[in-house]
């Protein structure tokens, strides 16, 4: 009765593994499929699941339009600094909340977890003027100060927390040694943060790696544009080239991809900060 | 808040008076500690008064002025864009398709990430299998906006995969237009937006699980309780905490979710799909009507800080 009820129960669970792993793989799977494959293959009926004409060809092309490799290189600029400026000014900030008491450290804490509810669209029509008046418009300033004010209060309050769980001796035994708060900060605390300050990184790296709206909004030129701005732009460019568009999905989705897969843990602590408390 | 505002102002007047009195050694020491917190904060400050208190300080104002940003003397209409807004026609049905799109996509993402998270959870499953299938099942939250979109529209094509299947199991009459069709547009924004987003809720509830103890999961197998008493009076007891984080979070983001929309329907087809932040961005940048889209986009702050004030109040109370 036993044995036959652990059956059911193992028949339910491979089922379920089936039935997931099509739904969350098949359009990953669909994706990579289609950036082999010739144009004319991709809306045959029925579809071919392995293309005759299985080649690199839609890399190839994406790899000589200077055009596109610019996209990628704008990603990997913007999101490079977006994530080395958000951890410096986080970790400053962080070690205020954590090191310090001063009047209006609850107001300014307020609003630092407040703003992370403002919907981007709603910063978006005041920012139309203010960049454009901070003659940033078109700039990678423009996306780089955006994306670091809109992820600067997650770093700010996860690296806060973890810092409330250094114990504050270490600070003083620096101080002791007549280094300053600066040298406590950088040379004691943060070298055994960094686990944490790995997690926060990525997490910035992946939102400022996919934004779209800001990157759409506040760059005008193609030399401007950034990876998810350009992917879409090859729907009306190239009269829907679709195995380059696969193509370049995929190559736009790979640095990201990459962190998770090698540095799972970190990415998971990252992502679930918001949620689970431990 | 105001009676903080006082208070810390109070305090700061305080520290200033303190530093201009100066040189008595113990207020000396506090004052430097205050200028020395503020200036690890400084830069933080500065970004953050330029960047997003001046901006909604901004669109706040728009809301109160008629043709801003168009016209350089915007006049003062007091409250009648919240009226145009609150009585545009088009303006009701973009709440409701945006509350289905929410409402449907919560409810989604709760059950597969609940279904995924105690498969991945269970004792039947090895290690290497579970780290497989946790990796399989958590990468459609690795991609951007557009290229979920793009891929979805690919298989959504008429002559694409997806219509292959449903011909082919009979699941289907005729070719099914998903994105271009009023009656289903809305649906399958929402059937992409569930794919995108589940994995947040797989991965959060699967932390969640493994911090239940097994001493509970043990009492009830002596009491003899079977696996759904177990789920539902042990299990999800215990992580309903979680739950309720993640459904809060989920709720403001998809409240807010521009890109997978704009790049799959735009909205349409004729408004069929268009939720608040479409109708926002339609109105900003394709009728350049600024005091219209920013009205809007208050109502929309409005209801996100709402449920962001519930958030807060709820991650104190479980800290």
């Amino acid at each position: 009765m036993v044995g036959k009820k652990k059956g059911y129960v193992k028949a339910i669970i491979i089922v379920i593994l089936v039935i997931g792993t099509l739904w969350a793989g098949f359009p990953i799977f669909w994706m990579l499929d289609n950036s082999f494959k010739n144009n004319a293959d991709i809306f045959t009926f029925p579809p071919t699941w392995f293309s005759k004409t299985f080649g690199f060809n839609a890399y190839i092309k994406i790899f000589q339009n200077p055009e596109e490799i610019r996209f990628f290189i704008n990603s990997y600029v913007i999101a490079a600094c977006v994530v080395v400026l958000t951890l410096f000014l986080g970790i400053l900030a962080a070690y205020a909340f954590s090191r310090y008491d001063f009047p209006g450290k609850k107001i300014i804490n307020t609003l630092i977890v407040s703003v992370q509810a403002v919907p981007p669209i709603t910063l978006l029509i005041p920012y139309m003027s203010l960049i454009v008046s901070l003659k940033l418009y078109n700039t990678y300033f423009a996306l780089i100060f955006t994306y670091l004010v809109t992820n600067l209060p997650y770093c700010i309050l996860m690296t806060t927390g973890y810092l409330n769980t250094l114990p504050k001796a270490l600070d003083e035994a620096v101080k002791i040694d007549g280094g300053s708060s600066w040298t406590a900060l950088w040379k004691i605390l943060m070298p055994t943060a960094i686990p944490g300050l790995v997690s926060v990184g990525m997490y910035t790296f992946m939102q400022a790696w996919n934004e779209y709206l800001f990157a759409l909004s506040l760059t005008k030129t193609n030399s401007m544009r950034t990876v998810p701005v350009g992917i879409n732009l090859l729907m009306g460019q190239h009269s829907y080239e679709w195995n380059q568009m696969m193509a370049m999905s995929v190559l736009g989705s790979i640095p990201v991809l990459l962190l998770f897969l090698f540095f799972q843990k970190y990415f998971i602590a990252g992502m679930t900060a918001g949620s689970v408390k431990s | 808040m105001i009676g903080q505002a006082a208070h810390s102002v109070a305090w700061l007047a305080k520290g200033v008076g303190v530093m201009a009195n100066g040189f008595k050694k113990q207020s000396t020491k506090t004052a430097r500690r205050v200028a020395v917190s503020y200036s690890y904060l400084a830069p933080t400050l500065v970004l953050m008064l330029i960047f997003l208190v001046v901006p909604i300080v901004m669109v706040i104002g728009y809301t109160f002025f008629d043709n801003v940003i168009v016209n350089k003397n915007p006049v003062f209409v007091g409250i009648k864009n919240y009226v145009s807004v609150l009585s545009d026609k088009s303006f009701w049905p973009a709440v409701g398709h945006t509350l289905y799109f929410v409402i449907i996509s919560l409810i989604a993402h709760l059950l597969i990430g609940m279904v995924f998270a105690l498969i991945l959870n269970t004792r039947y499953l090895n290690y290497k299998t579970k780290a497989l299938f946790r990796v399989l099942f958590a990468l459609p939250w690795m991609f951007t906006a557009s290229v979920i979109a793009i891929v979805w529209r690919m298989m959504m094509d008429p002559s694409g995969v997806l219509n292959y299947f449903l011909l082919t199991f009979h699941l289907a009459d005729s070719k099914v237009l998903f994105l271009a069709s009023r009656d289903l547009a809305l649906f399958s924004v929402t059937l992409i937006n569930i794919w995108s987003g589940y994995p947040f809720y797989m991965i959060s509830i699967l932390a969640g699980l493994q911090g239940v103890s097994t001493d509970l999961y043990e009492a009830a197998a002596l009491d003899g309780a079977n696996a759904p008493r177990t789920f539902f009076y042990i299990t999800l007891p215990t992580i309903k905490p979680i739950l309720v984080s993640l459904m809060m979070l989920d709720f403001i983001w998809t409240l807010q979710q521009f890109a997978l929309i704009w790049m799959t329907t735009g909205g349409g087809p004729v408004n069929a799909s268009e939720m608040v932040s479409t109708y926002i961005y339609k109105y900003a940048f394709t009728k350049y009507e600024y005091s219209m889209a920013s009205t809007a986009a208050v109502i929309l702050l409005i209801a996100c800080t709402i449920i962001g004030i519930f958030y807060v109040r709820h991650q104190r109370s479980e800290a």
